[in-house]
Parts: C-alpha cells; structure tokens; sequence
C-alpha cells in the first residue's frame, strides 16, 4: 500500500504542451506513471508524447477516466487550473506552480471548501510512490520503495530525507512535498493521518520551516494520533525575523513561526527533531 | 514589497480614509514651503524610512515654528536613521512627510492582514492603539478583537460594528469607522495586500477619526499584475545585494557571518546555513540560486557572495536532481575562472551523475575542495574561515 497515489492513478497533466509540462511529462511516463492525456485549451484533438490533448479537464476526465492532475501553468493562470480540476471533478490535484498571489489561493481554498477535492501545493515538488508513480518534479533515481512516508515544505529537503532514507537501506512508501507558500492544500496533519493508516508506513518524517503554525498543529496531532515513529527537522534557526527565506510561507513576523517554537512543542510532544539536516535517514533508521 | 508612510497615506487618500492634511518633502526648503500652506499651531516632521519604531529615535519631531519645521528637516535629511526595526547601520532619510498637528483624544488600533492559519483576510483592532500590538496580543490578549472576512460574502457592516462597538465607538463615529474599514478592504483586494495597519488610527478632540500612520505591505507574487504599485518601490531602503540578486533571479539575504553559501533551493539553504551554524561557523548570507543552476547563475552567485567583504571561505551545496551534478560541476569550474575567486570554495555535491560531478572538481584549483558529504563539507568549510581569519 502507499497514500493517495498508487500504479492504478490515471493522471493528467495541465499545461501539457509548454515547456515545463512537455519535460516533466516525459519523465514521468519514463518511470512509468498511468499519465493518459494532458490539456491545453484550443489543442484539443493534437497528440502530445503520443497522449491525447483535450481543451477542458471535463473532456479529459471523460474520455480517460483521470483522478488525479498535475498543473505546470504560470503562476498567474494556475488559480483557473485548480478550480477548473475540482469542477471536473478530479480528486487529487498536485499544483507544481510558484508564485501564485495569495489572495488568489485564498479563494481557491474558499471554493474548494466542501468539494472533496484534495490539493497538493502549491509551490511544491508533487508526490511521488516510488517505482508506481511519480507526479511532479523530483529526481526519480534517488527513490527507493519501502517503508518511510516522507511529509515536507521543501522540495530539496525532500530530495535530502529520501536520499538519506535510500542510503539507509529503508526506501520510501510516498512522499508527499506540501509546498512552501503560506496558503496552500494538504497540510501536515492531512498528509500524517494517512500516513498512520497505511500499512506499508513504518516511519514518518516530518521536514518542517520557520512561518506559520501547522508544524505546532502537527505536534498536537501527533502525540494524540500517531503510534508510528516520527522523525523532524526544522530548517531556518538561523534565519533573521522579518525576512522571507525563499519561500513565500518561510517568514518568522512579531515573533510567530520561529524554528525555535516549532521545535520546542515537536520535542514536548515526544517527536525526535534531529538539529542536523544530515542526521535525519540515520535517526529514522534508530526509531525502528 | 513595502512603500512608504507618504504612499500609503496617498492610496488612503483615493480609498476615502481620512488622513491628516500634510505633504511630502525632500528639502528643507520644501520642507518649510508645505508647513506654510499648512494652517495650524505646529507641525510634524516625520522621517520617511521602511521600518517602525521611528518616534523614539528621534525620527518625528514636532515643530512650533516654520523655522524649526526647515532645522528639523536640515537635520534628518541625509541621515540614516537606526531603529528597532533596523540593522545597525540604519536606513538613509531621504524624503519627509510634513502634517498639520491634531489635538488627539485617543489612540486606537486598526489593521486588516492576511491571516494564513485561518485562510482569511481579518481585522485586528484594539483600543490600545499606539503602541506595539504584539505586546499587547502577548501581555492583554483580551484586549484585542480579531475579524475574519468570508471572501465571498465580503466585509458586511455587522463586521464593522463588532469592531465600533469594542472599541467604544457609536453614532456618526461608527459611520466613520464603517467608511475606514470598507476603504481599507476595497484597497487591499485591488492592490493584493498582506497588511494594511493604521496605528495610530486617533480620535480628535472634536470626535473625528484619522489614521495618524499607515503602513502597508503589498504580496511580492502579484506586483507584476499592480504597476502602479511597481513604481512606488524604493530601492534605497532595501539591501543592495538583495537588489543586485533579484536582477538574476536569485534569492538573497544578508547575514553577519563571515562564511559565504550557496545552495539550490530555500529549504537546503535554509537547512545549510543552520549546519554551519551547528558546526562553530557563521552564515554571510542566505542564497538559493534556484531548480535550473547554469553557469551564468553560479557566476553572478558568486560574484554577489565575494562583495561581501567579510566572506573568508564558500560552502556550494547543491543537490543536483534533474540537473545532473556534471553540468554543475563545470558550471562552478567556469565560474571561479571567470570571477578570480581566490578564497576556500568547499562544494558538496549529490544527486544524479555524482561520482562524474566530483571527479571534475578535483585536483582543478588549489582553493576547492570536493567533499564526499554535506556533514564533512560543513565542517571543512568551518575549518578552513577559521584557518584565513
């Protein structure tokens, strides 16, 4: 088993024809992802990588029988994307897109409420459940199946917990990058409950940031929730108050959202926070 | 982004938020010419920089006399003005805003943010206005009123009147506060706000309300859908390395420390400057060059790094997914030749093509290092800043 992603996931891609979505599209049917057509409104009818393309998402999701999307559409079309995604229906939506204004996810969240429709992103490197299927940007080679679901606001601290996990012989069951802006989908303590449902999850790890409160609400959820092993690490305690670290969620303001808080109640809630980035596979590997 | 006091004054101006009469100077000469159209029994001279705290630096003055409205402005001018909020070197005044003074009653709060633990734009007020509202939400809680705003309903005036009512406002003075906060939500959907806050919003002695400071952040991602908000930018308040940085899409921060980084990514580079941290060392900056590294990026990465004086040793931390470590390897190559870098480079790099990418780096220059792990590469890269400093 693995969460929310599996080899029997229709996928589709959104802004399939542009030059991020061409790349990435490719990479995928290279690892062998269920990817069955891709939409670029006024392409419909063309073949793209030998898929079709469809003008709406609804003529995709009725002629394939997608469930999941990826978008790959510049940051001020991608609020249209995801909302059009949840009309058609589509359940599990990965926006890949940086730089989308805030207000504009806003409304999206807004919209979404009650639908059903789950969101990964924005601002973010996608899910991957390794040698099944793999929808957005990470690197395929460093993946190995097995055991650890991996949860992150970053996408190169991804890269650095399933590389340490691979080298530790332990593999990953899914991996799922959140995303680094301040409003965004699935949070900590979505993508962890189903991490503690899922058989093949032995471990956990949790790659965290300075800025806003959800790995606070995590430790919460963790202590009352989570019986498996939880690994953390929180990046930005060196980072200056006030200034945005990259991210446009990664900002510690009027003393909210420091590495140091976030730390403080992962720990009292009985979670290891290794204070290495490097510690993290070889910490994994002691709790199980 | 952030603007200036003059300028967020001037939107509320076209957002029928009432302000002080005043206007904005650069010389002295200006300066006195604006309190003389200016009727009243004094002035104030405010310092116009992108930090708070001002007031108890000296940064706003109040004159009794033209005279004193042009020595005042004599002596800001030119300045640079540290405080609170600032670094120790300041930011420099370079412009002034003059306002006729108002016989304030009270002092209230006033703010509308964008609040992402509840994914909603809200109001925050409070009757204790003027003074730092995170003391306030720390030591009084119970003071302070929070509003959410659902975004398909809008702001709707029982809103409005939760806030009148906290903050002991009625009448024709509710009205007023009505016509403040619909202006203040108008105005920070149509600009794509973060933070609109007026502290202090006052009350006159004859009732009227004003906001008496104003500060407003706009959303860095949608500044390209607001020109006019574009041109308000004021790039003598800001870093000029994080300036220069911008121009080649590249994410930098200034910090203290002598040891300079470079990473793909903010969570690594993030995650990297706290190892070195970790590891006796101090962080000279935070640097994401970013997913698609080339050698024009590592240059100019470089070249922004080594400006810093202070810098005695690099740590180059990338870990090369879709970009195979190879091609960032000859990209670093090419970039020390180009940029004469002449100080310890430590470059741990991991991913696809690793092996290739490290053999490349090695034996090359008498100043890089090649380290097989990011642990080791922290450390030699601690070791060697110590060995130059």
């Amino acid at each position: 088993m693995s969460i929310l992603i599996n080899k029997d996931t229709k996928v589709i891609c959104q802004g399939f024809t542009g030059k991020q979505g061409t790349f990435h599209s490719e990479q995928a049917l290279v690892y062998g992802t269920k990817l069955v057509g891709g939409v670029t409104p006024e392409r419909g009818g063309e073949t793209h990588l030998g898929l079709p393309v469809f003008n709406t998402v609804q003529d995709a999701v009725n002629t394939t029988g997608a469930t999941a999307s990826v978008i790959y559409v510049p940051p001020f079309f991608a609020a249209d994307a995801i909302l059009e995604a949840v009309d058609a229906g589509i359940k599990l939506i990965v926006c890949i897109t940086e730089g989308i204004p805030t207000l504009q996810m806003l409304r999206v969240k807004a919209a979404m409420a009650g639908t059903g429709a789950l969101l990964i992103g924005p601002n973010c490197p996608g899910i991957i459940t390794p040698d099944e299927c793999k929808i957005g940007i990470m690197p395929a080679k460093i993946h190995q199946a097995g055991c650890i679901g991996i949860v992150s606001r970053s996408g190169t601290l991804t890269y650095e917990s399933v590389f340490q996990t691979t080298q530790q012989g332990l593999g990953q069951s899914t991996c799922v990058g959140i995303g680094g802006d301040p409003i965004h989908g699935m949070n900590f303590v979505d993508v962890l409950s189903r991490f503690q449902a899922d058989e093949q999850t032995k471990g956990i790890i949790m790659v965290g940031e300075i800025g806003g409160g959800e790995e606070e609400d995590a430790a919460e959820y963790i202590k009352d929730h989570v019986t498996k092993p939880v690994v953390a690490y929180i990046a930005g305690q060196t980072a200056p108050a006030g200034k945005r670290m990259g991210h446009a969620g990664a900002i510690v303001t009027g003393g909210k959202g420091t590495a140091a808080g976030k730390i403080a109640a992962l720990k009292a809630a009985g979670i290891e926070v290794v204070s290495s980035p490097t510690e993290i596979g070889v910490a994994m590997k002691g709790c199980l | 982004m952030n603007i200036h006091e003059y300028q967020a004054k001037q939107l509320f101006q076209q957002y029928a938020i009432p302000i002080p009469e005043g206007h904005y100077a650069d010389t002295p000469e200006s300066a006195e010419q604006v309190a003389s159209t200016l009727a009243g029994a004094g002035w104030v001279v405010k310092a116009q920089v992108h930090a708070g705290g001002r007031g108890k630096v000296g940064g706003v003055k109040l004159a009794t006399s033209l005279t004193e409205v042009a020595e005042f402005s004599r002596e800001l001018l030119g300045k640079r003005l540290v405080t609170i909020q600032t670094d120790s070197l300041g930011l420099p005044i370079n412009s002034l805003l003059i306002e006729k003074i108002y016989p304030i009653k009270r002092e209230l709060y006033l703010s509308l943010i964008l609040d992402r633990a509840t994914e909603r734009v809200m109001f925050i007020a409070s009757a204790a206005g003027g003074m730092d509202i995170e003391a306030v939400a720390h030591d009084t809680p119970e003071q302070i009123i929070a509003v959410p705003v659902h975004p398909a309903a809008g702001l709707q005036s029982y809103s409005c009147r939760k806030v009148a009512y906290t903050l002991g406002l009625k009448g024709a003075q509710l009205k007023a506060l009505e016509k403040i906060m619909f202006g203040m939500y108008r105005l920070f959907l149509a600009k794509d706000a973060t933070q609109i806050e007026i502290n202090p919003l006052i009350e006159t002695d004859s009732g009227d309300l004003m906001a008496l400071d104003a500060k407003i952040n706009f959303d860095d991602n949608a500044l390209a859908l607001h020109p006019d908000i574009l041109v308000m930018k004021d790039p003598s308040q800001e870093d000029d390395k994080e300036n220069e940085a911008q121009k080649f899409g590249l994410n930098y921060i200034t910090l203290e420390g002598n040891i300079g980084c470079m990473v793909n990514g903010a969570g690594l580079a993030m995650a990297t400057m706290d190892l070195v941290k970790l590891k006796g060392g101090q962080p000279a900056n935070f640097l994401d060059v970013g997913g698609g590294t080339n050698v024009e990026k590592v240059c100019e990465a470089f070249k922004l790094i080594l400006s810093d004086g202070s810098v005695k040793a690099v740590l180059v931390n990338i870990f090369g997914g879709i970009v195979q470590c190879d091609v960032i390897a000859n990209g670093i190559l090419a970039a020390i030749e180009q940029v004469h870098v002449t100080i310890p480079v430590v470059v741990r790099l991991e991913g696809t093509n690793v092996e290739q990418g490290r053999a490349l780096l090695t034996n090359k220059n008498p100043n890089l290092y090649a380290a097989d792990d990011l642990n080791h590469a922290a450390e030699q890269v601690v070791a060697l800043a110590k060995a130059v400093a």
